[in-house]
């Protein structure tokens, strides 16, 4: 994220252009890219979505097992997200250990869920203080083509929208063959989504393709929902040496509810 | 804000936890310092600028910063399983990105600067402490800064905005529960170089939290001054 990959030209080319309002892909510097989500990625998962924005393409899948609550909340179910950069889905992508990235991503994803309020843990247990359901989350990129935490957050929500609980043979056990038509205790209200604006210069952008992104010098990812017909922002995380202006920040705040609801008004199509 | 509102500690809403820093607290490292928010003690050791190794990372245009934050083991209440989480890899990286805006690290070539940062007691703040001790001990260790960085985590319980939440103030459940806004920022500008959040918060309200941040750091800006002056005389 510290336009590593971009060179100086390329990255003097966006300046010029984002500070006219420019991209080259004829978007305002605030505008999404065309949004796809589809569902059924896979049969063996509870639930599964893959979502596009623009050329990024990310799967993500929810698995749903049974194990004992954590000691601190024996009255909960649990919530797993997990992200594993493919090299299969970019050239910046490489076998071995997870980088930064690989780390922070799926850390953001789980904030924005948890922190919303979406998922109803206390409905998640089976037996209290020893069996609850463990509800996870695997986001896989197909592509990368920038924004992925977006795209990965959008595909988490319509995953577990789409979730359904396995059956429970006699002895309490999974039968994963054996589909219910239970849904998760999500609320109705509260959907979560999340908004990455990344700064380049004195510019401010949303949805960057990977070749704007890497010319970015720094980017802050906020989670947001509705709830009791209030905005509500849940997480947020700024990655990136150069600093942020109080008034950028302030300016994001006025930015988000309106992005919100274009968003969420294009969601609707496909839930 | 109600008047009504009382704090479980008794603090006022904009009131911090006593601080206390100290400088030059670990005679090996090359700067060191100590800071606490209450019961949250954050130490922070700088070594380097010095060569980078291995030899393919150096990079000869520029020095790098490089940050390690964990808690010890006995910090917490849990035992902490020593060595890296994904937790303690993030904050390092969010510590890493708060400090450098301010270091001159262009002028070491082929260099890292090592920030070593430990909590020996965790009571909620931990990586704020962490990175005012941080900004401490880069400043001890004579490295050209432009300027100190000052954290400090804003929060929220139910409807009220407080500052600088310890353990019991986190965990608040009711209403719209606990919202931890943890703030870094270039003393005396507009800059922030450390945003996180968790909980739940009106955008509106985010101008607010700002301004709470400004006056705090006013406040730790002080205490960090004082601790360096003190190691001089």
């Amino acid at each position: 994220m510290s336009s590593m990959d971009a060179s100086n030209l390329t990255i003097e080319t966006f300046k010029k252009m984002f500070e006219a309002g420019k991209r080259f892909d004829g978007r305002g510097l605030l505008d999404l890219r065309e949004i796809k989500i589809s569902y059924n990625v896979s049969n063996k998962a509870e639930g599964s979505a893959r979502v596009l924005f623009g050329k990024t393409d990310v799967v993500v899948g929810v698995k749903l097992q049974i194990g004992e609550p954590y000691p601190d909340s024996p009255d909960k179910g649990n919530l797993m997200v997990s992200g594993d950069m493919l090299p299969l889905a970019s050239p910046r992508f490489e076998m071995g250990p997870p980088q930064f990235y690989a780390i922070e991503l799926p850390r953001l994803v789980d904030r924005a869920v948890r922190e919303s309020g979406m998922i109803d843990f206390e409905k998640l247990v089976v037996k209290a203080g020893e069996k609850v359901w463990t509800v996870i989350i695997d986001i896989y990129p197909i592509n990368d083509d920038g924004n992925l935490i977006d795209a990965a957050t959008l595909g988490a929500i319509a995953a577990l929208k789409n979730a359904f609980f396995p059956g429970l043979d006699k002895d309490g056990k999974i039968d994963y063959d054996k589909k219910t038509k239970e849904k998760l205790p999500l609320s109705k209200e509260i959907a979560p989504l999340s908004f990455t604006f990344f700064k380049l210069g004195n510019s401010i952008l949303l949805d960057p393709t990977r070749e704007e992104s890497e010319a970015c010098d720094v980017r802050i990812t906020f989670g947001i929902s509705m709830r009791e017909k209030d905005y509500m922002i849940n997480s947020s995380q700024k990655s990136g040496k150069t600093p942020f202006k109080q008034e950028e920040i302030e300016n994001m705040m006025i930015i988000l509810p309106k992005k919100y609801e274009e968003l969420n008004e294009k969601l609707k199509k496909f839930l | 804000m109600s008047d009504k509102f009382k704090r479980p500690s008794g603090r006022k809403l904009t009131e911090l936890r006593p601080m206390t820093a100290k400088v030059g607290i670990i005679p090996n490292a090359d700067g060191s310092a100590m800071f606490a928010f209450g019961k949250t003690i954050a130490i922070a050791a700088v070594y380097g600028p010095r060569l980078l190794h291995p030899q393919h990372m150096q990079n000869p245009a520029t020095g790098i910063l490089r940050v390690n934050y964990d808690l010890l083991s006995f910090s917490v209440a849990d035992r902490k399983k020593p060595g890296p989480s994904r937790r303690s890899q993030e904050i390092s990286k969010m510590t890493e990105w708060a400090l450098s805006p301010v270091l001159d690290l262009e002028s070491f070539p082929n260099t890292v600067i090592d920030v070593q940062i430990y909590i020996l007691q965790a009571d909620a703040g931990t990586r704020t402490a962490g990175i005012n001790a941080a900004s401490l001990a880069l400043a001890h260790a004579g490295i050209p800064m432009k300027n100190l960085i000052c954290s400090v985590a804003i929060g929220k319980q139910d409807k009220e905005l407080i500052v600088d939440l310890d353990k019991d103030e986190e965990d608040f459940e009711e209403g719209e529960g606990a919202t931890d806004f943890p703030i870094a920022k270039i003393a005396n500008t507009n800059e922030f170089t450390l945003i996180q959040l968790d909980g739940k918060i009106q955008p509106e309200r985010v101008k607010e939290v700002l301004k709470l941040a400004n006056d705090s750091c006013i406040e730790i800006y002080e205490v960090q001054k004082k601790a360096l002056k003190d190691v001089v005389e």
